[in-house]
């Protein structure tokens, strides 16, 4: 199709407003959170509604336009990222709360809504929304769906996957569906929406998501301790959670993490190898309890200093610390490559002394900040790009920590995603046949391969059912899949 | 499906899976009255993709098999040659306490594993009803079989983490991995919990655990009506508390609204003073004791000739109670009611009165609950009465990619063929 026709087919659908196609304007979509990767649409269009969406979808279908969905583009794994000759749906203008449940305990959304909206929403009520991820402020619900985000308080309260209850879904080739209970607990039939979620976009487009909210805890313990070194933290994380209790969150930093932040936002932290943030919530009896047992079990493992927040505003600098981290890397450095891996809680001190010999063997600087409770890291890998050979460099080092990962029973990534940023990775924590199921899933809910093509799979495989005449897929003409 | 081939000999089963590990099948053996021709127990992943492979070219329709608990589920089989059984395959291949993950294979029953976690002060959060049944653990992810504790720990959905599966054509995949928190590719773990072995043989999973509660309470309110179930259950659902369950009896002169509360014992002592507190502006509050607590699960089939499954919103508990009682009343069927109050399932077991009384009873509340954003599956029953009343009721909007899902998974249609929803 013509760039020029397919404009006017778009314009048609949303009117003057709702296609960007400009040059200068579609730059300021090249990328999402992940700047390494660069790529400008075809096309820009800001849909309104539902209606609008499956529409748009629709146009693209029938003239075999690959899309991409896009929510508040703060995704760190390139999931959002542009294909070229694409269109690119922003979702940022379906943004209404279209119905708030107390009763039923549930919250129905449009997917541009912002992530911490929904908690201010039902405040009052005594309920709030509980996956957090850091970009809770900006990132909309949609794209916390494509990715099943995480967040500090999911060791407790799990991921954005066992929040999402229902959703309306327009499939890759236009038709809507409605998959999850909603409301009600179970649907009968394959669980569709779990599929979905986390699916980084490449199943189809939620316009509609029902939220389950939860009743805001009678207590809420904060306290922070600092240790030697990340060992003896490490060692606190397992005597608390072997002590059978589940935090609402564990967060470790190291000295040079810490060093960052207090240059960046001065939240007080004591000077040490490594300081834990662990947050109990629940009923008061419980937390009373068990926060005690977490501070015998700090003193136990040489906490040279255990901090216990006194009130919300205390409680507000430890994670003012904590949340500020990534940006704090600016402070120490000029650049940094962040991973995403996860291993086994047991393996977290083997881990970490491997990432730091890795890092004297590549002779640079690793800060370590993550979410100790479940093993997932977030190694920072500080570089300088006006260095020549830095950046590679950075990235070798990273994809060595992601391997010694995998090599501890690990993972690729808890809840960045795989994105554009790590597929290259994937065959190494699966098999072909791993991978090529996956893919079923694919071609049962996008058998051209037009919805976030080239995403996650490193070898995407096309479906062979493409009615009519053999026709070379766009994916397969550049080069980049070969028929399944 | 007449046509199959059924060119397949108990003496091909054995090469794979060794001689004492394929018969004949028996009468004990049949599906919802149909009988398969064999019974083969693999021992090993390899042996499953073996068997699957010869299936698959044979066009020979396989039902999988746990403990056979939950074997009545669904619609009545199209076709049926092999019943592929798991039980032989029931180690614990990884359970490192430190990381409250386990792995297992899927024939192992739910009750062993969740002695073995015990050891360690764990479990599986789990608790259905056929668990003390035999039921094994691949049964209860493929019949995504839920229990009281849901209201605090979800279903298996949220529980498993990894997986293992056969294919229809012998492939193995897994997906997932053994660690919590994991977003690498698509969550297989999911799509397969509930599937019912429509898309492939369970062969291993991995779960996510917690810790096994030092104590527990549980306090009951007798309920005067259907309004004060519905305005009890709400009532614990708003309040600060966090119940492990939240369930109703209703059942001849048994009205029970129960909460169970487990934690360490301060914790557990406070919560159940604020329950009684709450429940007590309902009717009159009592503790129960452990053999009382959780009186029963799902009626099942023992009395009951139907049992379903009502999913409706949580707000909508006195409704499903006045729904089923008045069709029941009007149809001259007898009810026993149990349920998760808590999370909006309802367990109706019908007995008494004609079959066509009775499937009146169930397409009533069929129609109202799927019109209110619900659903009615039923649980139990003679093959006779799914000819009248299907076991799913309708999936809507679905339907279609379901199908879809289905035809990727296993193009032949050799993976209990028509048990599943749309008649897949």
């Amino acid at each position: 199709m013509q760039r020029d026709l397919l404009i006017r087919g778009m314009q048609d659908i949303l009117g003057p407003e709702g296609v960007i196609s400009e040059r200068e304007q579609l730059r300021s979509y090249e990328c999402d959170g992940l700047m390494n990767y660069r790529v400008i649409p075809e096309l820009v269009v800001l849909p309104e509604t539902a209606e609008q969406v499956q529409s748009v979808v629709k146009l693209c279908y029938d003239e075999g336009i690959p899309f991409v969905a896009r929510g508040s583009g703060t995704g760190l794994s390139g999931g959002a990222l542009p294909v070229e000759s694409g269109v690119l749906i922003v979702l940022s203008r379906l943004r209404r709360i279209l119905e708030v449940d107390i009763p039923n305990q549930r919250v129905v959304v449009e997917p541009g809504v912002i992530n911490i909206w929904v908690s201010q929403e039902v405040a009052e009520e005594g309920y709030y929304y509980a996956p957090d991820p850091a970009s809770q402020i900006v990132s909309s619900i949609g794209g916390n769906l494509a990715e099943n985000s995480g967040g500090v308080h999911c060791l407790k309260y799990g991921f954005t996957t066992n929040h999402v209850m229902g959703a309306e879904i327009v499939l890759p080739d236009g038709t809507m569906v409605n998959v999850g209970g909603g409301k009600a607990a179970d649907a009968p039939g394959y669980e569709l929406l779990g599929a979905f979620v986390g699916s980084e976009g490449t199943l189809g487009i939620a316009t509609k998501i029902t939220l389950r909210i939860v009743r805001k805890p009678e207590a809420v313990r904060t306290l922070l301790a600092a240790f030697k070194d990340t060992e003896e933290a490490g060692g606190a994380v397992s005597g608390i959670i072997g002590g059978g209790i589940v935090p609402a969150a564990i967060e470790m930093m190291d000295s040079l993490c810490i060093e960052a932040v207090e240059t960046a936002v001065h939240p007080g932290f004591p000077r040490a190898g490594a300081i834990l943030i662990v947050e109990l919530d629940g009923p008061a009896a419980e937390v009373e309890y068990q926060f005690q047992h977490t501070i015998k079990v700090c003193e136990e493992n040489d906490a040279s200093e255990v901090r216990i927040a006194e009130d919300d505003e205390e409680r507000a600098l430890f994670w003012k610390g904590r949340k500020a981290a990534f940006a704090a890397m600016g402070r120490i450095a000029n650049d940094y490559y962040v991973q995403d891996s996860v291993v086994p809680r047991t393996e977290l001190g083997a881990v970490l002394k491997r990432i730091s010999e890795l890092g004297a063997e590549y002779g640079m600087r690793v800060a370590n900040v993550f979410h100790a409770g479940d093993g997932n890291l977030h190694p920072l890998v500080l570089y300088d790009n006006d260095v020549e050979g830095e950046a590679e460099k950075a990235e070798a080092l990273a994809g060595d920590i992601v391997f010694t990962c995998l090599e501890h029973g690990g993972s690729l990534t808890g809840e960045h995603g795989i994105g554009e940023d790590k597929k290259k990775y994937m065959p190494k924590m699966f098999t072909t046949e791993d991978l090529d199921t996956m893919q079923l899933l694919r071609c049962a809910f996008d058998p051209h391969q037009i919805c976030n093509p080239g995403k996650i799979f490193p070898t995407p495989r096309l479906c062979g059912e493409r009615p009519g005449p053999f026709r070379m897929h766009p994916v397969q003409q550049a080069g980049l899949a070969e028929n399944f | 499906m007449a046509t199959r081939t059924k060119n397949v000999s108990v003496e091909d089963l054995q090469n794979i899976v060794g001689e004492g590990h394929a018969r004949e099948a028996g009468a004990g053996d049949a599906v919802d009255g149909v009988p398969p021709s064999f019974v083969v127990e693999p021992g090993s992943t390899e042996e499953i993709a073996g068997l699957m492979k010869l299936a698959n070219d044979r066009d020979l329709a396989v039902a999988p098999r746990g403990g056979g608990t939950t074997m009545s589920l669904g619609n009545p089989p199209r076709a049926l040659d092999l019943i592929l059984g798991t039980t032989r395959m029931n180690a614990v291949v990884e359970h490192v306490p430190g990381d409250q993950v386990v792995r297992v294979q899927s024939g192992i029953r739910f009750g062993d594993l969740q002695e073995r976690l015990a050891g360690s002060d764990q479990m599986l959060g789990v608790d259905p009803p056929e668990a003390g049944e035999g039921a094994t653990v691949g049964g209860i992810v493929a019949a995504n079989s839920s229990g009281p504790r849901r209201y605090r720990y979800g279903t298996v959905r949220d529980l498993i983490i990894g997986i293992t599966v056969v294919l229809a054509d012998g492939t193995v995949a897994k997906a997932g991995g053994k660690v919590v928190k994991n977003v690498a590719g698509y969550d297989l773990s999911k799509l397969f919990t509930g599937s019912l072995g429509t898309l492939g043989v369970i062969a291993e999973c991995n779960f996510r655990l917690h810790p096994r509660p030092e104590t527990a309470r549980t306090v009951a309110v007798e309920l005067p009506d259907t309004a004060s179930a519905g305005a009890a259950s709400q009532a614990i659902l708003h309040a600060q508390i966090v119940p492990s369950a939240v369930e109703l009896v209703w059942d001849g002169e048994t009205r029970l609204l129960t909460i169970l509360i487990e934690g360490i014992p301060s914790g557990v002592e406070a919560q159940a003073e604020a329950a009684s507190h709450i429940l007590g502006g309902f009717g009159e509050v009592r503790e129960l004791a452990d053999d009382e607590a959780m009186p029963s699960g799902p009626p099942g089939a023992g009395d009951d000739a139907v049992a379903v499954k009502i999913s409706a919103p949580p707000a909508e508990l006195t409704g499903v109670l006045d729904s089923t009682l008045g069709a029941s009343s009007r149809l001259g069927v007898t009810p026993r009611i149990t349920g998760h109050a808590g999370t909006g399932v309802t367990y109706v077991g019908l007995s008494g009165g004609e079959e066509e009384a009775r499937a009146g009873v169930v397409e009533e509340l069929r129609e109202i609950w799927l019109r209110r954003g619900g659903s009615v599956v039923v649980r139990q029953a003679s093959p006779a009465f799914k000819e009248r009343v299907e076991a799913w009721g309708p999936i809507g909007t679905r339907l279609d990619l379901t199908r879809r899902v289905k035809d990727k998974f296993d193009p032949r249609g050799i993976l209990n063929p028509g048990r599943f929803v749309g008649g897949i």
